[in-house]
């Protein structure tokens, strides 16, 4: 039973640390919180309703389409509704992105309705007995996933050029462009891999709850960015700690009986660490410049 | 382009107040003048408008459709204080309204007995009615500007992004508590998420227009005040700001916290128009729908505001057959004005009568434009510097030229 539980906290806690990932990188890189990622989820969800049932598509082929229409739909937001406003105040972009979450929700509501869809099974996993606790194989499918995507994230930004060029834009992006970093097809890019990880958290998402709805990415949203805000916006390994946190804590909560408090309780733990330490767990502190 | 006035020694013009004035001198209106237009005009919208509340003139619906506009207007220039005036982004403003709004309906129902009131006689306007709906209202205010408090202190600790999202979370706090406190007092209290019933329709046309009235001249007075330009000088720069001298803490909670009051102020006034208070109602959606008005109207323009707030709550009322349309619409609109007139549709320009008043004495309409002072404006030793630029230029030129010199080499 208690292993059952550790399983589900972290199934909810990887979804949490797919999104908190696109959250902290997208923010790092231009200092943005973007209010619309949850509803890029939300898209992704679904493209991979609409293949599945409408289309009645290949499983695999709408995790790709699913995942490939969040991509095009990152970009896009960003081409069309953030990189005008690349030099103006940063209430004016946040306040855009609130405009994109609200278009996004609203749209999907008008064309295909408010009531929450079916998505039927992507694939049959079944169940493990382990120590004499039943343990669902999409639970751990989910964290498996995750801890692929985490790894591959790392590596991409460690390790290649175009994690090296997205470094230097988070750092300094004046000083990168002088550089001769294309420092808006480094942001694009940025956008691209945060979506791609919305989208791999749709999928995840479907098989867990297995419905969808306009306003699902609303909750997920915030509380994904609660938990990059929890580990240390900016900070990868700190939005993983951070989304496995937000995970725990709900799962907990609710084993206790309390599900009712348990928004409460993660907003709660948000406001603790931000009192304690601004910056979040893994948070380095940023000097203002004046 | 303004006129040319006669100028004291330190080029300063020369003013005279008081609806006199010589020919070729600036007319201005005094002070008590000022604010006598402005009150007689207040007075006759309040006293007029239940004049013909009163006469049948205006329908039951538009007097309730005028008290969610005066609502709204509240809210929006009650949250225009802190992102318009103080440059912060709190969006949990829908929070605080509901806060004072429960408060202020709950207060009202359980001290109705005590007064001899109940829910027809809330309504009639009586002494011991007027009574209970002032203290009531500010009951709730009260609780709202304590809850801004206890959410300021740490949240305005924390910069931009990071207050947004900590003033977010408590008003998700604050819904989550308002649903389930009943189960975990085990009286009734706020009725869940059902929703608060049976509180008397004491908002009307009158006490809206008083209050919002109200509400709005603090709102001037304060920010033109001293503390109000502490609170301009903390939004355009605010590490300079503490350097002179203002204590930024201070006056960021005190917007904070007046903001918060006025918000629970409307949130009485919601309480009472709408009869039922339910907090599926003062979601993040809410927070949201009053951030539009603000940013649409203009950040830091109260006339904005007000515009913005009135046309927003009126459009959905006329367009009801597009309902459907109207929050992508919305969505759309601040897209576009964020990235076209990102400093709003009326920027922060604030309507004045009196400064219209003024031009009007002063015959100083755009169409009456007088040139002449632009050549009289023109210092004595212009030409000196005329010719100084002149050599600089004929420098640069000399310089470009050995330059190209030296390429061609």
């Amino acid at each position: 039973m208690f292993l059952t539980q550790v399983l589900n906290g972290l199934q909810l806690g990887s979804i949490y640390a797919l999104v908190a990932l696109g959250y902290t990188m997208v923010y790092g890189i231009i200092l943005l919180l973007n209010f619309a990622h949850g509803d890029i989820i939300m898209f992704g969800s679904y493209v991979a309703w609409i293949a599945l049932v409408q289309l009645g598509l290949n499983p695999a082929i709408a995790v790709l389409l699913a995942i490939f229409g969040c991509v095009v739909l990152g970009v896009l937001i960003d081409k069309v509704a953030y990189a005008p406003l690349r030099e103006a105040p940063r209430l004016s972009i946040l306040i855009t992105a609130i405009g994109v979450s609200y278009l996004l929700e609203n749209g999907v509501q008008l064309l295909l309705g408010a009531d929450a869809k079916v998505v039927p099974s992507i694939i049959d996993l079944g169940t493990v007995q382990v120590f004499g606790s039943t343990l669902s194989g999409t639970a751990l499918l989910t964290v498996a996933v995750t801890i692929v995507a985490t790894v591959v994230l790392t590596l991409l930004v460690q390790k290649t050029r175009l994690g090296k060029a997205m470094r230097a834009v988070s750092e300094d992006m004046g000083a990168a462009r002088l550089m001769g970093v294309n420092v808006n097809s480094t942001i694009s890019f940025t956008f691209a891999v945060g979506s791609a990880l919305a989208g791999i958290a749709a999928i995840l998402y479907s098989m867990a709850y297995q419905q969808v709805s306009p306003t699902m990415g609303v909750m997920l949203g915030t509380k994904a960015f609660v938990a990059a805000v929890l580990g240390g916006i900016g900070s990868i390994p700190g939005a993983v700690i951070g989304g496995l946190i937000v995970g725990f804590s709900e799962v907990f909560v609710a084993a206790f009986g309390l599900s009712v408090w348990q928004d409460a309780v993660v907003f709660l733990l948000l406001i603790l660490v931000l009192v304690v330490k601004p910056t979040g767990l893994l948070g380095r502190p940023v000097t203002e410049k004046v | 382009m303004t006129k040319m006035y006669p100028r004291d020694n330190n080029h300063n013009p020369v003013i005279v107040t008081g609806f006199g004035g010589k020919d070729g001198q600036r007319r201005e209106l005094t002070m008590p003048a000022r604010y006598a237009i402005n009150a007689i005009l207040v007075a006759l919208f309040v006293f007029g408008g239940n004049f013909l509340v009163g006469e049948g003139l205006i329908s039951r619906y538009q007097t309730v459709v005028f008290e969610q506009i005066g609502v709204y207007v509240l809210m929006t220039v009650s949250l225009n204080i802190v992102t318009g005036y103080l440059g912060q982004l709190p969006l949990g403003h829908a929070g605080f309204m509901s806060i004072g709004g429960y408060a202020c309906a709950i207060f009202i129902i359980r001290m109705m007995p005590l007064f001899g009131l109940d829910a027809q006689s809330m309504a009639s306007g009586s002494t011991p009615a007027v009574i209970l709906f002032v203290v009531g209202l500010l009951f709730g205010g009260i609780c709202a500007a304590l809850m801004g408090v206890v959410i300021g202190i740490p949240a305005l600790r924390l910069r931009g992004d990071y207050l947004a999202i900590i003033t977010l979370g408590f008003a998700e706090i604050i819904r989550v508590v308002l649903v389930n406190i009943d189960s975990a007092l085990g009286f009734k209290l706020t009725g869940g998420a059902s929703g608060l019933t049976g509180i008397p329709a004491y908002t009307g046309y009158l006490n809206t227009a008083i209050v919002v009235s109200l509400a709005i001249f603090a709102i001037h007075t304060l920010m033109k005040s001293r503390h109000g330009r502490a609170i301009l000088a903390i939004r355009d720069n605010e590490i300079a700001a503490e350097a002179s001298g203002v204590n930024t803490t201070y006056y960021k909670t005190l917007a904070f916290v007046f903001s918060a009051f006025l918000a629970g102020i409307a949130g009485g006034l919601y309480a009472g128009c709408i009869g039922v208070m339910a907090p599926a109602k003062f979601g993040f959606m809410k927070s949201v729908e009053i951030l539009v008005m603000v940013v649409l109207g203009g950040m830091g323009s109260m006339f904005g505001s007000v515009v913005s707030a009135t046309v927003l709550t009126v459009l959905p009322e006329a367009l009801r057959a597009f309902a459907d349309y109207r929050m992508v619409a919305y969505a759309i609109v601040l897209i576009l004005v964020m990235i076209f007139r990102p400093e709003g549709l009326f920027g922060s320009y604030d309507f004045s009568l009196s400064r219209i008043i003024e031009r009007i004495m002063n015959k100083d309409f755009p169409w009456n434009k007088d040139d002449s002072d632009e050549q009289t404006d023109v210092p004595v030793n212009a030409k000196a510097d005329a010719q100084a630029n002149e050599q600089a230029d004929t420098q640069v030129d000399v310089q470009a030229e050995a330059s190209t010199d030296s390429k061609e080499a």
